[in-house]
């Protein structure tokens, strides 16, 4: 008779259905990740690295995307942080939980929510046309740091409730003042878990497109300045595939974008590994 | 003269009466105990002493606390002089998970103390009073989380000295170790009550019969009975310190 009742069974059954998903979702992220490696990899060199784009990108490299990426990111990165860690400061450390907490959060959470496309939409009526900032770097980290700005909140006010309240109240018994606590006794705790949370919008800000191409625009060459427009590795992937110009050169620029994600991501996963480690 | 007169205090938690009129002097260089059992309000007491219950949202505060014969109760008092001089030592050891040094330094230099040679000063002077120096000398840059329990709580006794309180408040400093370091702690608060004032509050009946000069007991939120702790086990006035005191309290 089959008992129905046989938890070493049913044990063994689980445990070898939740390696198949594990495993399915392993093969179809190899599977990606050879398909770009197969196809863009022979076309990455030096050259590809360090030319300027020529004839629309059907040869030379990309290095102005690169730079442009990188400019965009950091500006857009530099200008969310302290606006996302001063908010979630505030709302940990200077505010107790009320429906004003509650709303800014819920506000934060839907910013989450709303399509890159969107901010796109929004950062090109209101930063590109009504600010008169055109297509350029500054008009696309502005939107960019909108886009990521819940992001930063939300990992900084998990990071500062995270630190132990004895903190905070040995400090105060020392008689410090409150923003005393925070700088030296709150701070320091949160910081790796606050930086998580900014490389990993660094990781969003570089692979982000459809927020990007509406505001930073398209050009070709080298921004010089915060107001020249430029176009980042993944509009000129965009551009490139939909275009048609050449589909070895997309696949070429996906790779270094990939690439570069994933290496942030493992950054922010050893960052977060340390913090979680040394915190318990 | 009393170090501190506690006046008509009466305290809420929300609709929880979690303190009731309770009237203690607490004299200049005495140890003085409180005890009782669990939830009978005494960290909730020793709190209201360097105003650590602000801190808590649903508290309420009524009466008269007076240092020096100044009221800390009133709102015009100065919370960062007020912990400066009425300093806390908590249940579990506690540092900050930085280095030896820092730990020690933190209240001088939030204080406004920059100078390395005299923080340096200030450290030596406050890890010989709680008889650390010689042990930790040599490794004042090691992570505070690398010593002994024991250690550890001496050293937050130590950044608590280094701020240059007058008043102790110790909320079961030796529940987290073991006899041999908690009679060593004993030891050292036997020491420091010479400069200090000091008030600790315990459930180790014996250990408030050592150290202390002066015990209140404290049931639901009353003081039952203050007195010199030599009468509190000797000779108590009432039943219900007689029973707790004899261990057939419940
Ligand atoms: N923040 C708070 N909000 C509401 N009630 C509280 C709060 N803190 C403590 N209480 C309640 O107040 C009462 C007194 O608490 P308190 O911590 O002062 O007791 P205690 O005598 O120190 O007990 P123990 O010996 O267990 O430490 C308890 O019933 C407790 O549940
Ligand atoms: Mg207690």
């Amino acid at each position: 008779m089959l008992k129905l009742h046989q938890p070493l069974l049913v044990d063994k059954a689980v445990k070898v259905l939740f390696w198949a998903l594990t495993f399915f979702t392993l093969i179809i992220l190899f599977f990606i990740l050879g398909f770009l490696l197969k196809k863009g990899l022979p076309v990455v060199s030096w050259e590809f690295l360090t030319q300027p784009i020529r004839d629309m990108g059907k040869s030379g490299g990309i290095f102005p995307s690169i730079i442009g990426t990188i400019y965009l990111t950091l500006l857009g990165v530099v200008l969310a942080t302290p606006l996302g860690v001063g908010t979630a400061i505030y709302l940990v450390e200077y505010t107790r939980e009320s429906r004003m907490t509650r709303a800014i959060r819920f506000g934060a959470d839907c910013l989450a929510g709303i399509p890159s496309i969107i901010f796109g939409m929004f950062g090109f009526v209101f930063f590109v046309i009504t600010l008169k900032m055109g297509w350029s770097l500054i008009s696309g980290a502005l939107t960019i740091a909108f886009m990521v700005l819940p992001t930063i909140i939300r990992t900084a006010e998990e990071a500062l409730k995270s630190v132990p309240q004895g903190y905070r109240e040995v400090s105060f018994s020392l008689g410090s003042g409150k923003w005393q606590t925070v700088l030296h006794a709150v701070l320091p705790r949160a910081l790796p878990g606050i930086l998580t949370g900014v490389v990993l919008s660094i990781g969003r800000c570089v692979g982000e497109t459809a927020a990007v191409i509406f505001t930073a625009g398209s050009a070709l060459g080298l921004p010089l300045s915060i107001f020249d427009s430029t176009r980042t590795l993944s509009v000129h992937f965009y551009i490139l595939a939909r275009e048609g110009i050449s589909m070895e050169n997309a696949y070429g620029t996906a790779v270094v974008l990939v690439l570069s994600i994933l290496l942030i991501n493992i950054f922010a996963y050893t960052l977060m590994n340390r913090y979680i480690s040394k915190n318990s | 003269m009393s170090k501190l007169e506690v006046k008509n205090l009466n305290m809420h938690y929300g609709d929880f009466h979690v303190l009731q009129s309770v009237n203690m002097p607490i004299a200049q260089h005495e140890i003085t105990a409180m005890i009782g059992p669990s939830g009978c309000g005494k960290s909730t007491l020793l709190r209201c002493f360097n105003r650590m219950n602000d801190l808590i949202e649903s508290a309420k505060i009524q009466g008269e606390i007076l240092l020096d014969e100044k009221n800390i109760l009133v709102k015009e008092t100065n919370l960062i002089k007020l912990r400066k001089k009425v300093g806390m030592v908590f249940q579990r050891p506690n540092p900050f998970p930085l280095s030896i040094y820092e730990n020690v330094s933190y209240g001088p230099k939030i204080h406004g103390e920059g100078k390395k040679r005299v923080l340096l000063e200030i450290v030596q002077k406050a890890l010989e009073d709680v008889l650390l120096w010689d042990e930790l000398k040599d490794r004042l840059k090691d992570s505070a989380l690398s010593l002994s329990l024991e250690q550890q709580q001496r050293l937050t006794i130590a950044r608590l000295l280094a701020v240059q309180p007058e008043v102790l408040l110790m909320d079961e400093p030796c529940s987290a170790l073991d006899p041999i370091s908690t009679q060593r702690v004993e030891e050292l608060m036997f020491q420091l009550k010479e400069k200090y004032t000091i008030v600790i509050v315990t459930h180790n009946m014996q250990q408030a019969a050592r150290v202390s000069d002066r015990t209140g007991y404290m049931l639901l939120g009353r003081l039952v009975e203050f007195d010199e702790t030599q009468k509190i086990f000797t000779n108590p006035k009432h039943k219900e310190t007689e029973d707790y005191v004899t261990g057939r309290f419940g």
